[in-house]
């Protein structure tokens, strides 16, 4: 017997089981995240047939790849120091009745694209157009992680805001008001202790809840005071929406075009972005297969 | 505008002639805005208990750890408590273990392979060569690196490592290199392959071939044992029980340190000849201390790090017990393979201040570094003709008592300065193949992969010359 079918038999016999188990517990157990973590499986480098992909962001040492470790149950190596993510990691897990492929990207401060660590995220972000992305964040230099959470909202409002490091804030003798904080930014923010898996559940859930749109983000959007600079920002937005109708980021590139941004020049003269305003699936997979490549 | 759907380049033109409506500035004011943003919603979300800055423990500590004055001081300090934990600690489980696998299991294989009738030679080359070759591996391998390993996961764990770096920075930036090669040199001490990897976190190529080249400086963890083990027998001898552990441990930071001066000194020679270049600027942050996980760090460390390493180990000991067991029971004319090759290099070796046997065991070692030891005890024992330690020619030990193995070691003709050159050789060596195959996937070039071998090894060649000259001239004196 090949290895995929026993592979096979064995999901379905614990799908069986699964189905067991909610039918003799009531409704509300199926929507407590407990329950549901409880399920969750971890596919390692098993990444066929994914639903969903969820990209996962953040400033270099805030715990991204232990969060992605917990994820998936793979063992990428977690090391105390900035940027030990060299390549990018991919993973898989199954939650509820969907499969997620998750991508550990680069960690980086900005996604200016200045160096090519955060080229290789932002490209991930604004092309391979991820159903979520989580942006690690480290609760006790919130500050400065921001930043990051802003410029990455600018580009899509599925965000996921992961807290991450709540134990150290506790030792710190802070508090982190995670709910003005999601109030403020607009998107679920999860106060977690990936290091103690703590929090998973509930960063499980708001993953599931917005990759199948029952949470709608409203990210907070930077806003710039100088009156020329609006009137530039306005009159590009109707151009590329006239030219993209479906571009959810049309705001974003503008302020890319008005920074001299050759990149996305690029990607508009080769019709890339073209690519990603009526993107279907069969496209994206390719462009994720590209920028895979690279 | 027109009703028509704007080209690309209609778009472009658009931003090309807004941006000199926006002015220069644009972009700092964007930045601004977005600071300024990020900091009023983190203030609104994060309450300080007290406003007044508190004393800050991390602070304090990298503040001392990054010191001028105490900076270099408290690493060598911390990298000889973790050698002499390590040589303390692996003293007894490693006597325990060679007990176990080769006073007490060997015989009783090769019994059992005899009463099943099997031909004298295959017995002999499972069990006099295979299995020994593996059990010893295992026996001086094991205790070491599962003492080793945790406690420098531990540290990086800690946070440790990125204050090296920091401490490395300076002087890498000064040898024209990039800062970041401290990281990769700091990866090459647990294994060059992967080190060789890292390097991958240097952008400019010219420097990354730099960070490649020198990784083999960084002693890795197959090398670790042979230091270890030398140091134990030679320079540990030297003084009173009570001190020996520490001098070993101290005599191998020596080495350690040696090898990240050659790697500021070859870095320092490619950025002024071939590779010249401008150092490229980097910031390094160094992220807060957080209490490491101990056990999670002592199980991913022995599952991760020992078990694969040992791994390796292993399946290189296997085929090479073979070789060795073989190479020393072909004879021709009453003379084996082994002992032509060993005599025709002994002079060199002589030369070298090392001797024949430890050339031999150095190209049979290529695949792995960390079957040096036993291949030099075992031709040793071959050459010496001390037939009593072994059941034949080609048998590794069977006893592991220190006094025995130097008594050995003594018949083989083996002084201080044997052992100090084979430590120096040992730092200052050709890397493994795996290595050496990792660098030809990173530089996708044959003479860079080159390069990166051969350096050492003529190196290698040219300091143990000169130790052993002076060391001669020197003993020629007194």
């Amino acid at each position: 017997m090949n290895l995929k079918n026993w592979r096979q038999t064995f999901l379905l016999e614990t799908n069986m089981t699964e189905k067991i188990q909610t039918q003799s517990t009531s409704a509300p157990c199926e929507t407590c995240p407990v329950h549901n973590a409880a399920n969750l499986l971890k596919l390692g480098v098993d990444m066929e047939n994914w639903d969903f992909v969820v990209a996962l962001a953040g400033n270099p040492n805030t715990g991204k790849s232990t969060v992605f470790n917990a994820l998936t149950g793979l063992r990428q190596h977690t090391g105390n120091w900035p940027g030990k993510t060299v390549t990018r990691a991919e993973g898989g897990f199954e939650y509820g009745s969907n499969r997620y492929k998750i991508v550990d990207l680069p960690g980086t401060y900005s996604l200016l694209a200045t160096s090519l660590d955060e080229e290789i995220a932002r490209d991930f972000i604004l092309f391979g157009q991820p159903d979520v992305s989580i942006v690690v964040v480290d609760a006790t230099r919130l500050e400065r992680n921001l930043n990051l959470v802003l410029q990455v909202m600018e580009i899509t409002n599925r965000v996921v805001v992961c807290l991450n490091l709540m134990d150290e804030v506790r030792r710190h003798k802070l508090t982190v008001d995670d709910r003005r904080l999601a109030r403020d930014l607009g998107v679920p923010v999860v106060p977690t202790s990936a290091r103690f898996g703590q929090g998973m559940d509930l960063l499980l859930r708001a993953i599931h809840e917005v990759s199948i749109g029952e949470t709608i983000g409203k990210p907070y959007r930077v806003r710039y005071e100088s009156p020329a600079l609006k009137h530039a920002v306005e009159q590009l937005v109707l151009q590329i929406e006239a030219a993209y109708p479906d571009l959810p980021n049309a705001r974003w590139v503008a302020l890319r075009l008005l920074d001299g941004d050759e990149k996305i020049a690029e990607a508009m003269q080769k019709g890339e972005l073209g690519d990603l305003s009526h993107g279907n699936l069969a496209q994206r997979a390719t462009q994720l297969q590209v920028i895979g490549n690279q | 505008m027109n009703t028509q759907t704007p080209s690309p380049e209609d778009i472009l033109n658009t931003a090309q002639s807004l941006r000199w409506e926006v002015g220069s500035d644009f972009h700092e004011h964007l930045m601004e805005s977005m600071y300024t943003d990020a900091a009023r919603i983190a203030d609104r979300a994060v309450t300080r208990p007290d406003e007044k800055p508190r004393f800050d423990l991390d602070r304090t500590i990298d503040r001392l750890v990054t010191s001028r004055a105490f900076g270099f001081p408290l690493m060598l300090a911390l990298l000889t408590l973790v050698f002499w934990l390590t040589i303390a600690g692996a003293n007894v489980p490693s006597r325990w273990l060679s007990w176990l696998l080769l006073d007490t299991l060997q015989p009783i294989l090769k019994g059992f392979g005899a009463t099943i009738g099997l031909p004298w030679w295959i017995n002999g080359l499972l069990f006099d060569g295979m299995y020994l070759a593996t059990a010893w591996v295992i026996s001086v391998m094991l205790p070491p690196m599962a003492i080793f390993f945790p406690l420098f996961t531990l540290l990086e764990d800690y946070g440790y490592l990125p204050r090296v770096a920091f401490n490395l920075d300076n002087m890498f930036r000064k040898v024209g290199a990039h800062g970041k090669q401290a990281l990769s040199m700091t990866m090459g001490f647990g294994c060059n392959a992967a080190g060789v990897v890292a390097t991958r976190v240097i952008d400019s190529p010219r420097e990354r071939l730099i960070a490649i080249i020198t990784n083999n400086f960084a002693l890795c963890n197959g090398r670790w044992p042979t230091q270890i083990l030398i140091a134990t027998l030679f320079i540990g001898g030297l003084v009173p029980a009570q001190l020996a552990g520490l001098l070993s441990a101290m005599s191998v930071v020596v080495i350690a340190v040696l090898g990240v001066l050659f790697s500021f000194l070859v870095s320092w020679s490619l950025s002024r000849t071939v590779l010249r270049g401008e150092v490229s600027t980097f910031s390094l942050e160094l992220p807060p201390y957080r209490p490491p996980r101990i056990w999670q760090t002592i199980y991913t460390s022995v599952i991760d790090r020992t078990l694969i390493v040992l791994w390796r180990a292993v399946t290189f000991a296997l085929p090479a017990g073979a070789i060795i067991w073989l190479s020393a029971n072909i004879t021709f004319g009453g003379v084996s393979i082994a002992e032509y090759l060993i005599n025709f290099l002994n002079p060199a070796g002589l030369l070298l201040g090392l001797n024949g046997v430890i050339l031999v065991a150095y190209i049979v070692a290529i695949p792995a570094n960390e079957i040096v030891i036993p291949t030099v005890l075992m031709l040793t024992v071959l050459v010496t003709g001390t037939s009593s330690m072994g059941a034949g020619a080609g048998v590794m030990f069977e006893t592991q008592s220190k006094v025995e193995m130097i008594t050995l070691l003594h018949a083989g003709g083996w002084t201080l300065l044997t052992a100090i050159n084979l430590m120096l050789f040992s730092l200052l060596h050709n890397p493994c193949s795996t290595t050496i195959y990792t660098i030809y996937k990173e530089t996708r070039s044959l003479k860079w992969t080159l390069i990166s071998t051969l350096l050492p090894v003529v190196m290698g060649f040219v300091v143990t010359f000169f130790v052993a000259q002076v060391w001669r001239l020197v003993a020629g004196i007194l």
